[in-house]
């Protein structure tokens, strides 16, 4: 990869955000049909640069993600995905040598500024991690657990909110018998579902998944998978995925990274079966490296 | 990381499937020369081996039909390997329908070569010959640019469709006129009708193969397309 390849992907994406992104849309709507509700951008990135100490590890990203749909990252390990999508809900703030310079905005607000309490840029952007992590507690308490911080919600209510996260994440069915039973008893899709339905009881508008299902069997990966195609009729989805299948599968628009640059962007349908880019191409037909 | 290993076994694949379109390729292309020669020397027993012929090239696309499907389940190809092989599955489907076509010519002559017609009857042999000629050749140019995935090679086939056309109007004119002159000629004539008319159609698979390695190649379907965009689309 030189620089010069790089820098004119991430360079050219800026130049016409609104028009690529609506050209694609266009493109998922007339592949989806009922499934698509708009085009209008809920995430802009713009000349995102982000470092881990003098490590430079996104390097002037500019993307659009569109509303409601999903959007998969995907790229080789080290490509920066997984920290974009820590960006998206400045879970990097945790760490004081890492820092992020640009623009990342919600709805035109700009989430990565100071201003903006953290903890109401994550009731918005919610996120769920790779590895399960349930609470050490109840499942009805891992879903109320985040629900009180942001709400004061009556017994009943919180009752309901709890039924309708756990309906959501289509784990309901399961659980409803034993809410009372910790978290961690139940088993590793379960648990990850679990996981979804804290992060949407919420309410959150965006949903970001690192990894959801790199550690789930093929059928709790499809109920997952099934879940995501259901909860972009509500929420702006991103998915990191180190399977190709995958992203193939869930998603509306792919972005393929490679060493912090972002490389290609576009209509999932379209990547997988004519990438613009040769890189792409050799990243999604296994000929990279 | 894709390890390499898996590449290079995954391309060799991908060859091997190609290599299998292009050996089914030089069956029907010979079986529609020898066919063209069982009609142009009254030879039943030429005629014989073609209809014989035919059962190995449907065994050949079963055969890579079956290849074209476990690769597929197995290697879940995207991008320009999914585009490869859905070119294969077209091109093998088109070349079984020209072996066909060589079959119904040489099921024709079969049928035809008691009655001695060559003597007998005026016969556009010559003609008959020119169109498949042409047809020939446009199923070879369009083979060679599937063997190396040659756009400019796959357009050339595309603009001389035409020719084939042209000289399959001209012969139904010729047998028509036939037909008109001698009643008694009329079921030989529409025999060789049929005949011309499966030469002409062994030039539209040539031509369906020519869009597939477009396709393949570009990504960009090139059928029902006006020649110039698709000149503008190969460049």
């Amino acid at each position: 990869m030189n620089s010069a390849t790089t820098g004119s992907a991430s360079a050219s994406a800026p130049a016409h955000p609104g028009q690529s992104i609506s050209h694609f849309a266009s493109h998922a709507q007339g592949r989806q049909g009922n499934q698509t509700k708009s085009s209008k951008t809920k995430v802009a990135v713009r000349d995102l640069n982000f470092y881990y100490g003098q490590f430079h590890a996104l390097k002037h990203i500019n993307l659009d993600i569109p509303e409601r749909q999903v959007t998969a990252f995907i790229g080789p390990s080290g490509c920066g995905k997984s920290t974009l999508l820590r960006v998206f809900n400045r879970m990097f703030e945790l760490y004081p040598e890492q820092r992020a310079e640009g623009a990342v905005t919600l709805d035109g607000e700009d989430i990565l500024s100071k201003k903006l309490d953290v903890s109401l840029v994550r009731a918005k952007i919610g996120m769920v991690f790779q590895k399960p992590t349930p609470f050490p507690m109840s499942i009805y308490d891992n879903i109320a657990f985040g629900v009180r911080l942001f709400e004061i919600l009556p017994r009943a209510a919180m009752d309901e909110r709890v039924e309708w996260a756990l309906k959501k994440a289509a784990l309901w069915n399961e659980v409803k018998d034993k809410l009372n039973q910790n978290g961690a008893s139940l088993s590793g899709g379960q648990q990850q579902r679990l996981c979804i339905a804290r992060g949407i009881a919420i309410k959150p508008e965006v949903l970001l998944l690192d990894e959801p299902c790199s550690a789930l069997d093929p059928i709790s990966t499809g109920k997952i998978e099934e879940l995501i195609h259901e909860l972009k009729v509500d929420y702006t989805v991103m998915i990191v995925t180190h399977n190709m299948q995958q992203a193939a599968r869930c998603s509306d628009f792919t972005a393929y990274m490679y060493l912090g640059d972002l490389i290609e962007f576009g209509a999932t349908a379209e990547m997988f079966m004519k990438p613009k880019k040769k890189d792409t191409e050799d990243y999604i037909t296994g000929r990279f490296g | 990381m894709p390890d390499k290993q898996l590449a290079v076994a995954y391309d060799a694949e991908l060859a091997a499937i190609t290599a299998h379109v292009l050996e089914m390729g030089g069956s029907v292309e010979s079986q529609l020369a020898q066919a063209m020669y069982a009609l142009t020397h009254s030879s039943a027993e030429t005629a014989q081996q073609v209809v014989a012929q035919e059962f190995k090239v449907n065994q050949m696309e079963v055969d890579i039909d079956r290849e074209l499907s476990a690769m597929i389940a197995r290697r879940q190809p995207t991008a320009r390997d999914l585009r490869l092989l859905i070119s294969v599955s077209k091109a093998v489907a088109n070349l079984e329908r020209v072996g066909d076509e060589a079959a119904r010519i040489a099921r024709t002559v079969q049928r035809l070569v008691d009655t001695d017609y060559a003597k007998r009857l005026r016969v556009p042999i010559n003609d008959l010959n020119f169109e498949a000629s042409l047809a020939l050749g446009q199923l070879r140019q369009a083979l060679n640019s599937f063997a190396r995935m040659d756009t400019s090679a796959a357009l050339e086939v595309l603009k001389h469709d035409d020719q084939i056309d042209l000289e399959f109007a001209g012969l139904l004119r010729t047998l028509i006129t036939f037909m008109m002159e001698d009643p008694g000629a009329i079921k030989l004539s529409i025999d060789l009708v049929f005949v011309a008319k499966a030469i002409e159609r062994v030039g539209d698979h040539a031509k369906n193969l020519a869009e597939a390695v477009i396709y393949a190649v570009m990504g960009t379907d090139v059928r029902h397309t006006a020649m110039a965009q698709v000149e503008d689309i190969v460049g």
